[in-house]
């Protein structure tokens, strides 16, 4: 039996009378890059809103390491492993890439090494932060307001400061939409490196190509139906998601 | 120092105190417009302590500022439904329950107010007040001042890289009604004579004044702007009777020329040279 780290059991979330999620079940083993592909609406970040407990599942579980965290609060479910990024970039404005990298690392010890000034009371926070930075390329821009930011490096930004929380389990909801192929390519690389690092992916994306050669497994989802799942190959040659996906899609 | 001037300053130092309780609550992007009440709250207990049981007033405050800091505890909790507006309404209508009350508590001498405290000295007031700034200076350095900042800009965004925001939230709240207790108590011991009255809608509106004049993004902002708030209506006397225009009119001017207040983190950081070049 495979080793899974996330584990869904036919969740289901209705919106109204809107099947946004029918019983849908995948894994993600650990230390893996896994994709969810899927067109405009089929529920994609649906899931992952159910996953990170943004939204209550109707029904289903979630497991992560054997632990049922399903609807558990947002912030219980992150402490326990999963870091996420947004389809709509959602970073702290006001802040500095260094305060981001910083906050993320909130549940890092004890009361007094939150309440004392990071510098010195938490020093290993400040080098986990900084280990971060230079991973990411970041150095540049250490002390910038995230809103001063292009939007290429706000994305950037954004999976460094999952990233600080040393999860288990990064959810990506589609990293490189509106970037050009060079900034896509890098984020690509970064991706790679970090599974190397033994961190698991699950990684929402559009475009197939970009999934391709990058996950070892895909899902297919269509109007909150998992439709097909299988190896890139398997599912690029499945009339099921050819007719579904790709002719729908096909000017994207 | 003139008794007038040492007057001022005591004013600055409580304003002051009253305006670091909003900044607090403000820094996670709450607006209380009820301070007011927390800082009654406080002038009430503290006198109480020091005048009917007869404790000193340095634990007497402590004391104060420990309760007000658990009703501000308590009411942040109905208040985490509200935002924006609504949330700033909420705690007005806080501070008129407290004040109305105040207004019919008998023991503490209800509308006919209350006195017996013993004068203290404006050094004594402003050892409260710096120490205090100084202490949500250093906060401001620290892990959970970045995690109410985080709260301010995007609180779902908050939550879901792990913040408890609930917690952020309800504890600026006692925070920021903590200090507001120390300011009422410092209050209370330096007029030596406490109402009712003296804990308005006005006093609560003064605290934000001196927060969104001297800038809401960091601690100093609050100190400038009470300074200000006390002491510029004072340069403006040759105005006789339009000094309160002449003052609300520099008001507007500063605002529109410096919306984020006077002091902000970049100008901040520019004065103090806490960064090498950047
Ligand atoms: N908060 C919500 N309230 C009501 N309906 C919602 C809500 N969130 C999502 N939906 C609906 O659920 C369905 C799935 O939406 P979702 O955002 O998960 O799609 P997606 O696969 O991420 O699409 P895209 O590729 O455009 O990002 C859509 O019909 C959407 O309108
Ligand atoms: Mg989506």
């Amino acid at each position: 039996m495979k080793d899974w780290l996330l584990q869904l059991q036919k969740v289901s979330k209705i919106f109204g009378g809107i099947h946004a999620l029918s019983e849908v079940s995948c894994t993600v083993p650990r230390g893996e890059i896994v994709g969810i592909i899927g067109p405009n609406g089929a529920g994609k970040t649906t899931l992952f809103n159910v996953i990170t407990g943004a939204y209550l599942a109707d029904s289903g579980n979630v497991l992560l390491d054997d632990q049922f965290v399903t609807n558990w609060a947002p912030y219980r479910i992150v402490r326990s492993g999963i870091a996420r990024t947004f389809q709509n970039i959602r970073l702290f404005p006001s802040m500095t890439v260094w305060e981001h990298l910083l906050v993320a690392q909130q549940h890092s010890g004890s009361i007094f090494r939150r309440l004392l000034p990071t510098a010195w009371a938490d020093p290993a926070a400040c080098e986990r932060a900084e280990e971060v930075l230079d991973f990411f390329d970041l150095t540049a821009v250490r002390d910038r307001e995230a809103r001063s930011l292009p939007y290429g490096i706000q994305r950037r930004v954004e999976m460094a400061r999952a990233v600080t929380m040393k999860p288990k389990l990064l959810l990506l909801d589609e990293p490189v939409a509106g970037m050009n192929q060079e900034e896509a390519e890098n984020i690509r690389q970064l991706m790679l490196r970090l599974r190397e690092t033994g961190l698991a992916i699950l990684l929402i994306e559009h475009d197939m190509n970009f999934v391709m050669n990058l996950c070892s497994y895909l899902y297919v989802l269509d109007f909150g139906i998992l439709i097909a799942e299988g190896s890139p190959t398997e599912v690029r040659n499945n009339p099921v998601v050819l007719d579904a996906y790709l002719g729908q899609d096909a000017d994207a | 120092m003139s008794t007038y001037y040492a007057g001022l300053f005591a004013d600055a130092g409580i304003l002051l105190l009253g305006a670091l309780s909003v900044y607090i609550i403000l820094a996670t992007g709450q607006l209380s417009l009820g301070n007011a009440g927390f800082m009654g709250i406080g002038a009430y207990i503290t006198s109480y302590l020091t005048v009917m049981v007869g404790i000193p007033l340095t634990p007497a405050l402590i004391i104060a500022a420990i309760i007000s800091g658990i009703i501000g505890v308590i009411v942040g909790f109905p208040a985490l439904r509200l935002k924006g507006i609504y949330l700033a309404i909420a705690t007005l209508g806080f501070a008129e329950m407290v004040r109305s009350f105040l207004l019919n508590f008998d023991t503490m001498g209800g509308s006919g107010g209350f006195h017996g405290m013993k004068h203290v000295t404006v050094g004594y007031i402003w050892i409260w007040s710096g120490g205090i700034l100084l202490l949500v200076m250093i906060l401001e350095r620290s892990r959970i001042w970045l995690e109410m900042r985080a709260v301010h800009d995007d609180e779902t965004a908050a939550g879901l890289v792990g913040l408890n925001t609930v917690a952020i939230k309800i504890g600026a709240f006692g925070f920021g009604s903590a200090i507001a207790a120390i300011a009422g108590g410092l209050f209370a011991h330096h007029h030596v004579y406490i109402e009712p009255g003296n804990f308005g809608f006005e006093r609560s509106v003064d605290f934000v004044l001196a927060v969104i004049l001297g800038g809401s993004t960091a601690a100093p902002g609050a100190l400038v702007g009470s300074i200000l708030l006390v002491f510029l209506p004072e340069m403006l006397r040759s105005l006789a009777d339009w000094r309160m225009a002449g003052f609300g009119a520099l008001l507007v001017i500063v605002l529109l020329v410096r919306r984020q207040g006077i002091l902000d983190r970049a100008l901040l950081r520019r004065l103090t040279f806490s960064k090498a070049a950047s």
